[in-house]
């Protein structure tokens, strides 16, 4: 302890590190939780067609607000200022879309009125052929793939409503009714609803300090095993782990001691994120963490955590030769891990091989847990398979450093 | 006290065997001084003795025990000054000592004691609460060494006790050495001091290519070879002049 405590600068980056990084993630993550967001996109729209079906987009896209618009004059002048990253979408609306889909609309609803007899001369007029028209979206080569997708989804579906709602007042037209007493009702019927968790009869909305404060406290939990297998190397190097091999206390002993002082380290730290969710969040405007009775729990999977994270530190620092080996090594081995855990990208949307490797994962099972209790609110019973998987791999750990250290310093 | 037979020591993918078939007796009650150049395997030998290397083959008892049926009996039994500082730089002279000293099961007041008669006897009492780090190399080998006698070993193993230290910090070593060999602490120690050894010790074997060349007592060794007025140059007449670099 007293080591950690001489290194003031050490454990200064040791919380101080962590709680940059919370705050940070969960700034930039804040407004894709939130449902009706403060940041607008940019978006270069170009009108070729200047009628009711662009007015009609436009508006959508305005409402959605979700994106700002910029008209543009010219296709070729928004596909340049998108391809060069300036900007992250471009719509361009293609001439007469509006007329051509009013021809197009009215054709199909005589065709339908007059296969029941409802238009007398339909037949007489031959058919014309309307061609079909594109909506063409360029976006940024460096633009992520959900974004394109949840873009073009929108997209689509707002096209559609323009078309069934074009479809409603062709066929109102042709049955001559009159335009300003609807007979169609035009709003979708089937209607979702998202049903959420509750607690006390409250709904427990889920935000962006929900989701980051258990997911990046458990990757600062982790990064103790950088710390750790260094602590353990200088040991070697300095020569001091020596005189400990001769003294009678088991290598058993000095890990345990070493177990000890180093979660205490994970519970401060633990601690000091918990307080940065609850009271610094709210005063930078973010969401805060609500850990109403819940924090037995979270201290619970926080503990279980640090073991296991303080399982593979001891291992890394007991395998490795030197710093060089131990350093790079324990810190890719947590980038891995998290990313493995679901700390980043979400379990369900991996490969299904990655999903089966993220299982194995201790900071899945950290992440899970903590999620059961600040998210899912359930009991203890449902977060002990997930805390014995990570006592089960605290135990391991340790058990193998033991057996390597035993057989590496047979005397 | 110590009884080593036909031990020896060869390096995973070594030519050579570091310690070669060595066989010695150590007497209660002697300073026994393991002397030869470099790469010798005075250090492997001090290893093996005290459990922080494997022998390849042989054995050896201390005090009639051996390691793989009474490693903590032995272990208690004896202590082990390392070359290298084998100290917390960060923490203080003091901090440093009670440690060490808890991890031999001594605490409370009589680890103190013990630690303030040792830096009394040392000259380091006024640096008892200053941090390691800012210590000379003197300063730090008198720690390091008083961390290795604490628990009062019954035998002490000392690997270069004086070596890169002034005249005065040797000195202080040496007095501390003879005081506790006094009490009856046996003293095995290597060194390159052939000069401090021939002084010191009442035992020395000159090793070379980890074996034994000759034992006895120093004074007994110089007489015995031919022209020699002093141990250096009975070392030198039975290791040769040539230089003994190695990687």
């Amino acid at each position: 302890m007293l080591l950690l405590v001489r290194d003031l600068g050490g454990i200064a980056i040791l919380f101080i590190m962590p709680l940059l990084l919370l705050i940070v993630i969960t700034l930039v993550q804040d407004s894709t939780f939130k449902t009706i967001s403060d940041i607008k996109i940019p978006v270069l729209l170009v009108d070729n067609d200047k009628g009711e079906v662009s007015k009609n987009i436009i508006e959508n896209l305005s409402e959605s607000n979700s994106f700002e618009i910029l008209q543009k004059s010219s296709e070729e002048e928004a596909k340049e200022a998108v391809f060069s990253g300036k900007y992250q979408l471009a719509i361009v609306i293609p001439e007469n879309l509006s007329a051509s889909l009013q021809k197009k609309v009215d054709q199909n609803v005589e065709g339908i009125l007059s296969k029941f007899g409802l238009e007398e001369d339909t037949l007489a007029v031959a058919k014309e052929t309307i061609p079909q028209k594109e909506v063409r979206l360029y976006f940024d080569p460096a633009t992520q793939v959900s974004f394109k997708s949840s873009v073009k989804n929108g997209i689509d579906k707002m096209i559609s409503k323009i078309e069934t709602q074009s479809i409603y007042k062709a066929f109102q037209t042709e049955l001559g009714e009159d335009d300003a007493e609807p007979i169609f009702e035009t709003e979708n019927f089937i209607a979702f609803k998202e049903i959420l968790p509750t607690k006390n009869n409250e709904e427990i909305i889920p935000n962006s300090a929900q989701h980051n404060v258990p997911a990046w406290t458990l990757f600062a939990i982790f990064f103790i095993i950088v710390p750790l297998s260094i602590n353990l190397l200088k040991e070697k190097n300095q020569g001091t782990f020596v005189r400990l091999r001769t003294t009678p206390v088991s290598y058993a002993t000095v890990l345990g001691g070493k177990t000890i002082v180093y979660l205490a380290v994970c519970l401060v730290q633990f601690t000091l994120m918990l307080l940065v969710g609850i009271f610094l969040f709210p005063a930078i405007g973010l969401p805060g963490v609500d850990v109403s009775g819940k924090l037995p729990m979270l201290y619970l999977v926080a503990f279980f955590s640090g073991l296991a994270a303080i399982g593979l530190g001891l291992l890394i620092g007991t395998v490795a030769k030197t710093q060089e080996q131990a350093a790079p090594f324990g810190a890719t081995s947590v980038v891995i891990l998290a990313a493995l855990g679901g700390v980043w990208v979400p379990v369900f949307v991996m490969p299904k091989f990655m999903q089966f490797v993220s299982k194995i994962s201790p900071m899945n099972w950290g992440l899970e847990a903590f999620y059961d209790v600040f998210l899912r609110n359930v009991g203890f019973v449902k977060i002990l398979p997930e805390i014995s998987l990570l006592l089960l791999f605290f135990l391991t750990t340790i058990v193998i450093a033991i057996i390597y250290n035993r057989r590496k310093n047979a005397v | 006290m110590i009884e080593i037979n036909k031990l020896s020591k060869k390096y995973n993918g070594a030519e050579y065997f570091s310690v070669k078939n060595l066989d010695l007796k150590v007497e209660e009650g002697e300073i026994y001084g393991l002397l030869g150049p470099n790469g010798a395997g005075k250090t492997t030998l001090i290893s093996m003795l005290t459990s922080l290397l494997k022998p390849t083959s042989g054995a050896f008892t201390i005090n009639g025990l051996n390691f793989k049926d009474h490693k903590n009996q032995l272990k208690q039994l004896i202590g082990i000054v390392p070359q290298e500082y084998a100290l917390y730089p960060t923490l203080t002279a003091f901090e440093n000592l009670e440690y060490f000293g808890s991890m031999y099961g001594i605490k409370g007041e009589i680890l103190k004691e013990s630690i303030n008669s040792h830096l009394e006897i040392m000259g380091l009492s006024k640096f008892a609460n200053k941090k390691t780090d800012t210590f000379s190399g003197g300063m730090k080998r008198r720690v390091n060494l008083i961390a290795g006698i604490l628990h009062q070993p019954k035998v002490l193993f000392l690997d270069e006790p004086t070596v890169g230290v002034d005249v005065q910090s040797k000195n202080v070593i040496i007095d501390h050495l003879k005081l506790l060999n006094k009490q009856g602490t046996t003293i095995v120690y290597t060194s390159h001091h052939l000069n401090e050894a021939e002084f010191f010790c009442t035992h020395v074997a000159i090793i070379d290519r980890g074996e034994i060349i000759v034992k006895g007592v120093p004074s007994e060794l110089i007489k015995n070879q031919p022209e020699a007025k002093n141990l250096e140059e009975v070392f030198l007449a039975k290791t040769g002049k040539a230089l003994r670099d190695h990687a």
